[in-house]
């Protein structure tokens, strides 16, 4: 591909004009490539959807599965050289070695350099079903029959962590979506039934957006999600907690879309729009929401975030989601008490997690705002 | 500035009883009510009541009304300062909540000063020194301060007291202080044990305002007058200090609105970690008990502390910021 097509904008200030003639969407496309940490961000994330969207997959275990060779035992490290020195193309891990420390009688952990289990690519482990449709049993890597993989290390009942982080991934980063959708879809209604109406719906909406706000989120949503039924199923609860969650989320997007119908009702395309006769729908979705549409994903995009850490701060404090539901806040859980941190810091992994993934949404976001954004110069240089 | 006032103060009434509203139905949308809650435990100890006995229970709490009637009923005692009687704790609610709103206050407010305080020279430096390697440093924390949840800040804190101090750093008094008369030292005792949880508070917000310091700042920085400033020969310092920081610092004010509320939030849940006599580990009692008097004071009290918070704030900026006053 010639440089021309990747780069319509230097052709552009070279006096081509042809070649700048690009679309919106290319413009903001390219405004968000030159965002190099957004870019990456963006990436970071689609990865780690699809790993924890396929986490039956990827993870050579189960979230239920035991080991009861190692209970509370740490990460493993992969291998390539094994104890002489000698190089093994396939990498391998070794096995536990468990000694009870007589002064603490802490059950301390070292490797077994005599016994080491090589790691087995697309292989055929433990059977699962993908999705609760189709049974398979092959994992992206697992060890063979008789041997064990902790790259996370286990918790107290000897269950596997690097299982247990990619399945609990997929129900905090889903309920961040799920909560988002709900979110958008409440702002979108609210801020342009404001904003497009005026009068006493743009003052409700105003004044509910401003007691809203003004509430603290936390102490609501303990005392929402403390009050779903207990009988409630995993699911329900689910859904339940990100309906909470978007209940107090909504706000900033209806403020955002409320002032963009405000300023885009007076402009000429839509007073054309309805002098031809279009009616209010057609004017909204043909006219109006395609301008600012790009800004809608932005906001969204910055407010998975807070879901991701509401979800994670409720489950934490066990008013949230709760096992057999894996989440990254479930998992937080069991590390609640600093001695189980002191002797197993590795149960802090899916902390780890939350954090990147929550920085990754807010660098996107912020990337996608000024990308989208056309008076914006950020990464134009 | 005196009609801005009042007619800010006359506007947090309707604010407030919205809030009210809202929380009372919050309340009430657990199955089962104070009565049923307290007549499982009674059953629990084996003790037998009549039905008489529980219509008189339900009479005594306005239970057989309507429920737009107990509304009233909760809001008038609320406005008469009674809360009610926490059946959880057996203690009047009012009581409760004297003894831990002080903490909850002091905490918050504590962080928020720290937030400042560490934001404003940050903020400052990271314009001024934009894409020099202590700004990249500088941001990079806040970026990841503002993505940490503050129960992890909590943990991660208490980890390394605990493995390089070998001190145990919950609670917010030593033992011997705990059930202690207050005193200067008792006083000393609190201050010293604070400021951990303060950082732990404010440090999320600190990144989330430093942010935004820098950005309104590296916008002022390339206005005119600042150019003018400089050519005039204004020491750099000064010039600094004296002309864009003030402007960009009005953020610092208005943000309160936003900061507030998720101090108030990262301090219920800092609290519960570290083991805090504040209002955060209480309501968490209150809701796992259905214990709804108590929750529905609290509730409502950390959200009366938001409301004037951010009262106090505007007023603050309107005093600074003479453009909104004439609004």
């Amino acid at each position: 591909m010639s440089d021309a097509v990747l780069n319509p904008l230097a052709d552009a200030s070279a006096g081509r004009v042809e070649a700048a003639a690009i679309s919106p969407r290319q413009l903001i496309w390219l405004r968000f490539r030159r965002h190099r940490l957004a870019y990456a961000s963006g990436i970071f994330l689609l990865l780690l959807y699809i790993f924890t969207g396929f986490c039956e997959f990827v993870s050579p275990y189960g979230t239920t599965t035991r080991n009861d060779d190692a209970i509370n035992a740490p990460p493993m490290g992969v291998h390539f050289f094994d104890a002489e020195g000698n190089f093994h193309l396939r990498p391998f891990v070794y096995a536990y070695r468990m000694e009870v420390n007589e002064d603490t009688w802490m059950r301390e952990y070292s490797e077994d350099t005599t016994r080491m289990f090589p790691i087995r690519f697309f292989a055929r482990g433990e059977s699962y079903q993908m999705w609760n449709l189709f049974d398979s049993n092959v994992h992206l890597f697992t060890t063979d029959e008789g041997g064990y993989i902790h790259l996370f290390g286990t918790d107290q009942l000897g269950r596997d962590m690097f299982s247990r982080v990619f399945y609990g991934g997929r129900v905090s980063l889903s309920i961040g979506l799920v909560g988002v959708v709900l979110t958008i879809v409440l702002g979108i209604l609210f801020g342009g039934l404001a904003g497009y109406l005026g009068g006493i719906a743009d003052r409700v909406v105003n004044k509910s957006i401003e007691v809203l706000t003004c509430l603290p989120p936390l102490p609501l949503w303990m005392a929402l999600s403390a009050a779903l039924p207990v009988h409630w199923s995993p699911l329900l609860v689910y859904f339940g907690i990100s309906i909470i969650l978007s209940l107090f989320g909504w706000t900033g997007l209806a403020r955002q879309v409320r002032g963009r119908f405000l300023s885009l009702r007076e402009e000429e395309f839509v007073m054309a729009a309805r002098l031809v006769g279009a009616d209010t729908p057609r004017v909204i979705r043909k006219h109006m929401l395609p301008s600012f549409s790009s800004h809608i994903i932005a906001t969204a995009t910055l407010a998975v975030p807070g879901m991701i850490l509401g979800e994670t701060a409720l489950s934490f404090l066990g008013i949230g989601l709760r096992p057999p539901v894996v989440s990254w806040g479930v998992l937080m859980f069991q590390a609640q008490n600093p001695l189980v941190i002191e002797m197993t810091p590795w149960q802090m992994l899916p902390g780890l997690f939350v954090v990147l993934a929550v920085m990754a949404f807010n660098l996107l976001g912020d990337g996608l705002r000024d990308a989208a954004d056309p008076y914006s110069t950020a990464g134009a240089k | 500035m005196r009609s801005y006032l009042i007619s800010r103060l006359l506007g947090m009434i309707p604010t407030l009883a919205v809030i009210s509203v809202i929380i009372f139905v919050v309340i009430q949308l657990p199955p089962g009510d104070i009565v049923t809650s307290m007549l499982d435990r009674l059953q629990a100890q084996g003790v037998d009541t009549t039905e008489e006995y529980v219509q008189n229970l339900r009479a005594q709490y306005n239970l057989d009304k309507p429920l737009v009637l107990q509304y009233f009923y909760w809001a008038g005692n609320l406005l008469t300062g009674d809360m009610g009687y926490s059946h959880l704790y057996s203690r009047p609610v009012n009581d409760l909540l004297w003894e831990r709103l002080g903490y909850t206050l002091s905490i918050t407010i504590s962080a928020l000063f720290f937030t400042w305080l560490v934001a404003l020279p940050i903020g400052i430096y990271s314009a001024i020194r934009q894409y020099s390697i202590g700004d990249y440093i500088l941001t990079s924390i806040a970026l990841v301060g503002l993505a940490t949840p503050p129960f992890l800040v909590a943990l991660i804190f208490m980890h390394i007291g605990f493995d390089w101090f070998g001190v145990s750093t919950g609670g917010l008094f030593s033992p011997e202080y705990e059930d202690a008369p207050w005193s200067w030292a008792r006083v000393a005792d609190l201050l010293a044990h604070i400021w951990l949880p303060m950082i732990i508070v404010g440090l999320g917000s600190a990144a989330f305002t430093m942010r935004i310091l820098r950005a309104n700042l590296l916008d002022e920085l390339n206005k005119p007058y600042v150019v003018t400033a400089r050519a005039k020969g204004v020491s750099p310092a000064k010039l600094i200090i004296k002309y864009p920081v003030r402007i960009a610092i009005n953020p610092f004010i208005s943000t309160i609105g936003f900061v507030l509320p998720s101090l108030i939030s990262g301090e219920a849940i800092v609290s519960l970690v570290m083991g805090l006599p504040t209002i955060g580990p209480l309501l968490l009692q209150a809701l796992l008990n259905q214990d709804m008097f108590l929750a529905g004071s609290l509730l409502m009290w950390l959200a009366i502390l938001t409301v004037v918070g951010i009262l106090l704030s505007d007023i603050l900026l309107a005093w600074i910021d003479p453009r909104i006053r004439f609004e």
